[in-house]
């Protein structure tokens, strides 16, 4: 139930699910337009505020998508509040774009997914695309009426994977997305971030490495759908039909996996294990592989 | 070490330092973010000897963006400190946090550096709209800061 036409990019088409990015070009043109809102989401929560694509509304992942207390993402009434005063309704197309190759935007884009937005794509490139190719950036506050958004529950099942649902899939397909220091165990954190440290170095036994950003190209757009099936089919031996879960450090860049995964590649089964490895590297008695080889399970 | 447990955010901080804590504390808590986007704007650029020369700088791990300080301490009697960052635009928090700490410091005697509460970046009452976990960078910060103070009063 699309409100705004796809984009027609050869590139795009060749997805499995091409109604989920849009080009800078195609936001170029449709900005404005009624029915499209575009939304920001990075990694640094006042990076909207220096300037942003005209009429686009910031949300925050840690102050806004997160509940404040319990580690979980808000409740049907929480999002249906942030929507509201965002002005989203539940039939406008929504473009999301973020810094980081999109890793925020992706990480959005996932939990709009649990309330089952009905339309919502990436901006492909993200940020840092439409800023290299000089397009339109505004430091004015957008100003949206709020909008009605109906209380839809969270549902988690079909693409959230939780601790309970790891154990019960060991021996299945498992990536990680971490950097290869964090997969052998030799750092228990990300380089650069180094206050999420685990009690536990090492990776999920059977889980393969890709780092995240592989499926990114240099000027931060995804890789062609060729190039994607080379890493994850040819290379790690993945298969559409397989039920796959991605996980990283708190569930942040697996989404962007898992959005290449489902959407870009068309897998049936993936899930994000946003607990990862800050849960799994500090949880008792869970099994732990170290060093580069998968591992497997005694 | 002088960890004040009182409830007042100023307390123990020198005069500039609680300057900057009062203007924060006395706006609600989402113009904090505001304030703080003006002070990642007024943030110095690096002095000539720097520029190009990050190498010659500190890298500050606990960022998650590449941020760089050196601390220059005087050779006065009462040592001032100066401090100079490097943060990339993209990382507009960061720089906020950095900036606070450039004036808040500002040719302060090195002693008064070293005695700086070590909470005193969560003073700014900023947690809630930041998020804790992005507090982390700028608690980093100051500890590199006194350390570099501390090796050029030991010098």
């Amino acid at each position: 139930m699309s409100t705004l036409p796809l984009d027609p990019d050869s590139k795009l088409a060749a997805y499995a699910h091409p109604d989920k990015l849009v080009t800078t070009g195609w936001l170029a043109e449709h900005l404005g337009e009624p029915g499209l809102v575009v939304v920001e989401s990075d990694e640094d929560v006042l990076l909207w505020d220096t300037g942003h694509v005209p009429g686009s509304v910031k949300v925050d992942w840690h102050t806004e998508l997160n509940d404040p207390v319990t580690r979980d993402y808000v409740d049907g009434a929480g999002f249906a509040a942030l929507m509201s005063r965002k002005g989203v309704s539940r039939e406008d197309t929504v473009v999301i774009y973020g810094d980081k190759n999109n890793w925020w935007a992706a990480y959005a884009l996932w939990v709009f997914t649990l309330f089952g937005h009905p339309d919502v794509r990436l901006l492909d490139g993200g940020r840092a695309k439409w800023v290299a190719e000089g397009r339109e950036m505004t430091t004015e506050v957008t100003q949206r009426p709020a909008a009605d958004y109906p209380v839809v529950e969270r549902s988690d099942a079909g693409v959230r994977a939780f601790k309970e649902d790891v154990l019960a899939h060991l021996g299945g397909r498992l990536v990680d997305v971490r950097s290869p220091q964090e997969y052998t165990g030799e750092r228990t954190h990300m380089p650069d971030y180094p206050e999420e440290g685990t009690v536990r170095g090492g990776h999920i036994p059977g889980a393969d490495s890709v780092p995240w950003a592989r499926a990114a190209a240099e000027d931060g757009t995804f890789r062609t759908r060729e190039e994607l099936e080379a890493i994850y089919q040819q290379e790690k031996g993945l298969a559409p039909g397989d039920d796959v879960i991605a996980y990283c450090r708190i569930g942040e860049r697996s989404s962007h996996t898992w959005f290449v995964l489902q959407h870009l590649l068309g897998f049936e089964k993936v899930r994000n294990y946003d607990g990862s490895w800050t849960e799994w590297g500090n949880a008792v008695r869970v099994p732990i592989a170290k060093g580069p080889d998968k591992g497997s399970l005694r | 070490m002088s960890d004040d447990l009182s409830s007042e955010p100023t307390a123990g901080l020198p005069p500039a330092m609680a300057g900057i804590v009062e203007d924060f504390q006395a706006l609600p808590e989402r113009e904090r973010l505001q304030l703080l986007l003006e002070f990642s704007q007024g943030l110095r650029p690096l002095p000539a000897q720097y520029e190009g020369h990050l190498e010659k700088m500190e890298r500050v791990d606990e960022c998650q963006s590449p941020v760089f300080i050196s601390v220059e301490v005087g050779e006065e009697q009462e040592h001032p400190v100066h401090l100079h960052v490097s943060a990339p635009a993209e990382a507009p928090t960061t720089r906020g946090f950095a900036g606070v700490l450039q004036e808040g410091l500002d040719g302060l005697p090195a002693r008064d550096v070293l005695e700086l509460p070590a909470d005193v970046c969560f003073r700014l009452g900023l947690e809630q709209a930041v998020s804790p976990l992005r507090m982390r960078g700028m608690t980093g910060m100051l500890a590199r800061v006194k350390r570099q103070v501390r090796v050029a009063v030991a010098a």
